[in-house]
């Protein structure tokens, strides 16, 4: 909402300038962007040119002598239209445009002490230019007096403060509500303004039908003119509609125009020849057609509201006139409407069709008391500036409620809300500068709200007021006192975090929404994808699944920036649609590739490296001995040889592979995913300290050859098995293949540590341990023990 | 004899000083107390020498070899110090050379803030709620008072899933969904930190992006007790010094309503770039829970009143790392996001 301070005057006397009355709005809450003069423009004179002469040294350049009153300057000009006698803009010597400060300068030779300016440098907005005030310097009229400000002579000398209002201050867009708003602000009167005018004997409302057939309009007045001689309006009034960022048109335009802004009721002119005797607010057939104003033919639903003659749809209530009906050049007679329609319908067809001043309006909520005073207003206006003669009568559809609300609360209840002292009298003075009528009896105090308050709608609406002008920011912050109760959070996911961080790796993240067909991927649970309705673009169309899809992406931007160990990790949620329900859980993902460091070593990440970090991270969390890995059901993006599933308690709990070489042929990328939220709801050890053997571990080393598709989960069990309870620990620490050793078969060397909590032991007695599991092991698992 | 013993240690002296190595001091001891050594002989030809000066050659003899034996240990310390110096010696190393470091992970710094909050909520008897990303019309909007057509809903370009589904577009819908499950309808304090949706995506905005909802609910909470708590969480997470100003303004699911500043922590309030030189920064919204609200998710507004706020967790980062581009945080460059490995600053508040 742009303010122009010189139509706000008419209401009432701001006593600052525009910055600082944009400083004090803000401060109740109605936040300014900008503020300043209109045209930032400084250094100007009306001159008058007593010489003009061709420039020796140019086709096209002018030499001026130029009477600004208190001399006469030398300026080179090359506008065409500078000639001898006319008025003009000059900008003396030091002087400030937009973008530039003028200086003395020689052109082609020739000295110059100044500028003469177009309408188009004082800074004026492109969509308010003429090509006039483009084409050349500005040509005023003989009653400029030389000498004096032109800015002032232009009716420009007007400053503008841009609001970025709040939803619920419909009030506020128009310069009543402003005037209210300021005067309660600075405790200023708010000035009478003008709508007398005469009409004739006539009545109209005998001769015009008016039919209103939905609810979804409950107040109309409809009001003839007639014999409007449209013309240009007046120069005040141009620039008012200017200020506030409307382009003029014509006066009977520009009235319409000038009461929305002034008022904040939006009005529409019909012609009336072409309108004929009737007019009615209905709701559009669907697939009704109409051509609006914008020579654009829309088609309509049962959920847009219409005005309509007999026959057909004329205009979109609240939104935009039709074609055949409007107001042109040749336009005699007039029907004035003023109306209120439904906030939502016309926001939901204004945002289909387009959004306008006036359907920001209707939107916002309209002040039923102000429809009849548009009326009023626009009368007086056209009366004077369009020479209309003024029909009788009025046409009228009244279903609005012009009640006042009673608000009742307590002076307590002020006080408790806001945390502050406020003594009674100080609340009753706030609401007498908002000119809110009240009763106090006892304790309780009683608001009557105006029509124009549409955003009071209840007690604390009243006392945000209340606040609003004590001043939130003297409201003190008080140290809340609560009972102590511990707060909670989720644990389980920030040691999953902290694990893999201290695990050495970089946590990301990615945006949840990635290409719908890239959803699938890297997961064999069945689930439908969730699509986006209207996406931003088909690179975000659908929510994700899985995590690796993402973590792939991050893979490959950061190698295309030539990292090559790059080890990532996210936590984030997995969205899907089951059994027609929507849903969403925890997941945790990790990417691997290049080096990683395994204790202080150097390591090419392989599937043992990245199994050994979601062992650490499980193990972590608490759930040693109670998880292992199942070949089968993997998704296609894995190695089908080098993954697996990962189980928990029983229970599938993610996936763990090498992404396929179909994928990435070149680079070695491991993956793993977890349900995170699944794992939560898992019960998970903590630790309890276990009894250490007072007595020294022996250890002895054994390798055996076997099948290469044995698996050493296999050997360790049997292992186990035959090494009883003295049997603490069993370790790989090397598997072999190659020479000495037959193509299909491998070595698996394990380190075996024997302890007896009660003894140390004999070597005898773990030689005959050994032996028993050597002897084991190669009946039992097709194993042939290798030789030392 | 005892001028003899005096020139055999005179002798004996000499040859400890010429004494280099190991071998040569055994080779000394061979000479001095092998089969045919000095002392060996002389001690052995004690019995040839007559009764009465027998004590006196014994103590004389006794005089050379102790003299031997601390020469010996004197001389086999030196060489054994000198050979543990030319060891030292020659295992020195270049301490200037790079260390064997361990990779070194990291922690994102959206996350970083979210447990910085956390953990500052939670010490204040705050619960932390996740909420739905994946939320519905009713919870996101409808429960808060946003009615269908409300203007206020045009400030959040929605995506939708469906008619009814979409993904949050503010973190407020927990507010509705917490009060809804405390079926007591007790008092509640809950924070609810995590990701948001909205279709918006330029310099300055992400379309995903993530906010911090807070939520009181107790009798006789008032603005005065919002201000505090938000005092509180202003200097614990920006500095100590940093002011909260707040500014009247308006949400639908909240009256009073307001913004809320914070002083610029770049210039202190003086005025920079950061801050458009006014020495301020919007920091939050806020107000006390309307009381639609309230009477939706349960609670008598007539007996409860509460307050919420909410802020934006990137700007938080942003603002907390000096990260100038929103879009770095997504960008996920394994460059940036391993500068982020290591323990915050922490600021202490006296209060």
């Amino acid at each position: 909402m742009k303010l122009s301070i010189n139509f706000l005057k008419d209401y009432v006397d701001v006593p600052v300038d525009a910055i600082t009355l944009g400083e004090d709005m803000t401060n109740i809450g109605n936040e300014y962007d900008s503020a300043g003069k209109l045209l930032n423009v400084e250094g100007l004179k009306i001159g008058k040119i007593l010489e003009c002469k061709m420039h020796p040294n140019s086709d096209h350049l002018h030499l001026c002598k130029v009477d600004v009153g208190n001399e006469i300057l030398d300026i080179v000009c090359g506008a065409p239209n500078a000639r001898e006698g006319i008025k003009v803009i000059v900008a003396l010597v030091g002087a400030k445009l937009p973008g530039i400060t003028i200086k003395k300068g020689k052109i082609r030779g020739e000295e110059s002490f100044g500028m003469l300016c177009s309408i188009e440098e004082l800074g004026l907005e492109h969509k308010f230019l003429k090509p006039e005030d483009v084409e050349g310097i500005a040509e005023l009229g003989e009653d400029a007096i030389v000498g004096e400000d032109p800015i002032k002579y232009l009716e420009f000398d007007d400053e503008v403060v841009d609001f970025e209002l709040t939803a619920n201050r419909g009030d506020l867009l128009s310069i009543i509500g402003m005037a209210y708003e300021i005067s309660a602000l600075y405790d200023l009167p708010i000035k009478e303004i003008e709508t007398d005018y005469t009409e004739t004997d006539d009545d109209f409302s005998k001769t015009f039908n008016l039919e209103v057939e939905t609810p979804n309009c409950s107040l109309f007045y409809a009001k003839k003119v007639e014999n409007v001689v449209i013309k240009e309006s007046p120069t005040w009034l141009k620039n008012r509609l200017i200020a506030s960022g409307i382009r003029p048109i014509n006066n009977v335009v520009d009235i319409s125009n000038y009461i929305m802004l002034e008022v904040g009721q939006p009005l529409h002119y019909y012609d009336a020849d072409r309108l004929g005797d009737t007019l009615k607010v209905r709701m559009a057939n669907n697939n009704e057609k109409l051509t609006t104003l914008d020579e654009q033919e829309r088609t309509l639903s049962s959920e847009d509201i219409v005005i309509a003659d007999k026959e057909k749809a004329i205009g979109l209530a609240g939104v935009m006139g039709g074609l055949s009906t409007e107001v042109e050049a040749d336009t005699k007679n007039i029907v004035i409407e003023s109306a209120i329609f439904d906030p939502v319908k016309v926001r939901l067809t204004s945002k289909k069709i387009l959004r306008s001043e006036a359907s920001n309006r209707f939107e916002k909520g309209l002040d039923p008391k102000k429809t009849l005073l548009a009326i009023h207003r626009s009368c007086y206006l056209l009366e004077k500036y369009a020479d209309a003669t003024i029909v009788g009568g009025l046409a009228i559809y009244d279903k609005s409620n012009k009640e006042d609300r009673i608000i009742e609360m307590t002076f307590e209840k002020i006080r408790n809300v806001l945390g502050i002292d406020i003594s009674d009298k100080d609340v009753l003075d706030i609401l007498r500068r908002l000119r809110l009528d009240t009763t106090v009896s006892g304790n309780l105090l009683s608001v009557k709200v105006p029509t124009r308050r549409q955003d009071m709608q209840i007690k604390e609406d009243i006392i945000h007021d209340i606040g609003r002008f004590y001043g939130m920011d003297n409201i003190k912050g008080k140290k809340m006192v609560l009972p102590v109760i511990p707060g909670h959070y989720d644990k389980f996911t920030r040691s999953a975090r902290n694990k893999m961080v201290e695990l050495g790796l970089n946590e990301t993240l990615s945006y949840a929404l990635i290409p719908v067909n890239e959803v699938p991927k890297y997961t064999t649970d069945e689930f439908e994808v969730v699509k986006i309705l209207d996406p931003m673009t088909e690179e975000r169309n659908a929510l994700r699944y899985s995590l690796i899809p993402s973590l792939k992406m991050i893979y490959d931007y950061n190698k295309a920036r030539n990292e090559k160990d790059i080890t990532l990790f996210e936590i984030g949620k997995s969205f899907y649609k089951k059994g027609g329900e929507y849903g969403e859980h925890l997941s945790i993902a990790a990417l691997m590739t290049g080096n990683y460091m395994v204790g202080l070593e150097k390591k090419e990440v392989n599937f043992y490296v990245i199994k050994g970090v979601l062992e650490d991270l499980l193990d972590y969390l608490g759930f040693e001995n109670r998880y292992h890995l199942e070949e089968g059901n993997v998704p296609s993006e894995l190695h089908p040889g080098q993954s697996a599933v990962v189980m928990v308690d029983g229970q599938k709990a993610g996936i763990i592979g090498k992404i396929h070489p179909n994928i990435t042929a070149k680079e070695n990328i491991y993956v793993f995913e977890l349900n995170l939220e699944m794992l939560s709801k898992l019960s998970h050890e903590g630790m309890k300290y276990k009894e250490i053997s007072k007595f020294p571990n022996v250890v002895k080393d054994v390798a055996f050859i076997m099948d290469k598709n044995k698996k050493s989960e296999d050997i360790e069990k049997v292992i186990q098995k035959a090494g009883g309870k003295k049997l603490v620990d069993i370790t790989v620490f090397d598997v072999y293949t190659g020479a000495n050793i037959d193509k299909d078969k491998k070595s698996i060397a394990y380190s075996l540590t024997f302890n007896d909590y009660e003894k140390t032991l004999s070597d005898e007695e773990v030689l005959a341990i050994f032996n028993k599991i050597i002897n084991e092991v190669t009946t039992k698992c097709d194993a042939t023990l290798r030789d030392a | 004899m005892h001028q003899k013993i005096d020139l055999l240690i005179e002798k004996l002296l000499k040859d400890f000083n010429e004494v280099k190595t190991m071998q040569e001091l055994n080779d000394l001891k061979v000479k001095y107390q092998g089969k045919k050594g000095v002392i060996t002989e002389l001690n052995s030809a004690i019995k040839d020498i007559p009764a009465t000066e027998k004590k006196d050659y014994g103590m004389e003899v006794n005089r050379l070899r102790s003299a031997f034996n601390e020469g010996f240990e004197n001389i086999k310390l030196r060489i054994e110090q000198e050979l543990i110096n030319k060891k030292l010696e020659e295992e020195k190393i270049d301490i200037s050379l790079p260390s064997s470091k361990r990779k070194k992970g990291s922690k994102h710094p959206f996350y970083r803030v979210i447990e910085e909050v956390e953990d500052l909520f939670v010490s204040m008897g705050y619960d932390v709620v996740d909420g739905q990303e994946l939320e519905d019309d009713e919870h996101c909007f409808r429960l808060l008072n946003y009615t269908k057509g409300h203007p206020a809903r045009d400030a959040q370009d929605t995506f939708y899933i469906d008619s009814e589904y979409l993904l949050r577009t503010q973190t407020s819908a927990a507010q509705s969904r917490v009060m809804q499950a405390n079926t007591k309808k007790g008092p509640i304090r809950v924070i609810c930190p995590g990701k948001t949706y909205r279709r918006d995506d330029d310099a300055t905005h992400s379309h995903q992006f993530g906010q911090v909802e807070g939520l009181v609910i107790d009798k006789n909470i008032s603005l005065a007790d919002l201000k505090g708590t938000l005092e509180i969480f202003a200097k614990k997470l920006l500095g100590e010094d940093t002011k909260v100003r707040f500014r009247p303004s308006y949400f639908p699911f909240t009256s009073p309503s307001c913004e809320v500043d914070v002083s610029c922590f770049k210039c202190g309030g003086k005025g920079c770039p950061l801050c458009k030189k006014t020495g301020w920064i919007e920091l939050l919204g806020a107000g006390m829970v309307h009381p639609n609200v309230l009477r939706m998710g349960g609670y008598d507004p007539d007996l409860f009143t509460g307050f919420a706020f909410g802020t934006g967790l990137d700007r938080l980062a942003m603002f907390k790392y000096a990260i100038p581009d929103i879009r770095y945080l997504y960008t996920n460059d394994v460059r940036f996001l391993k500068q982020f490995d290591r323990k915050d600053e922490e600021y202490e508040i006296k209060y």
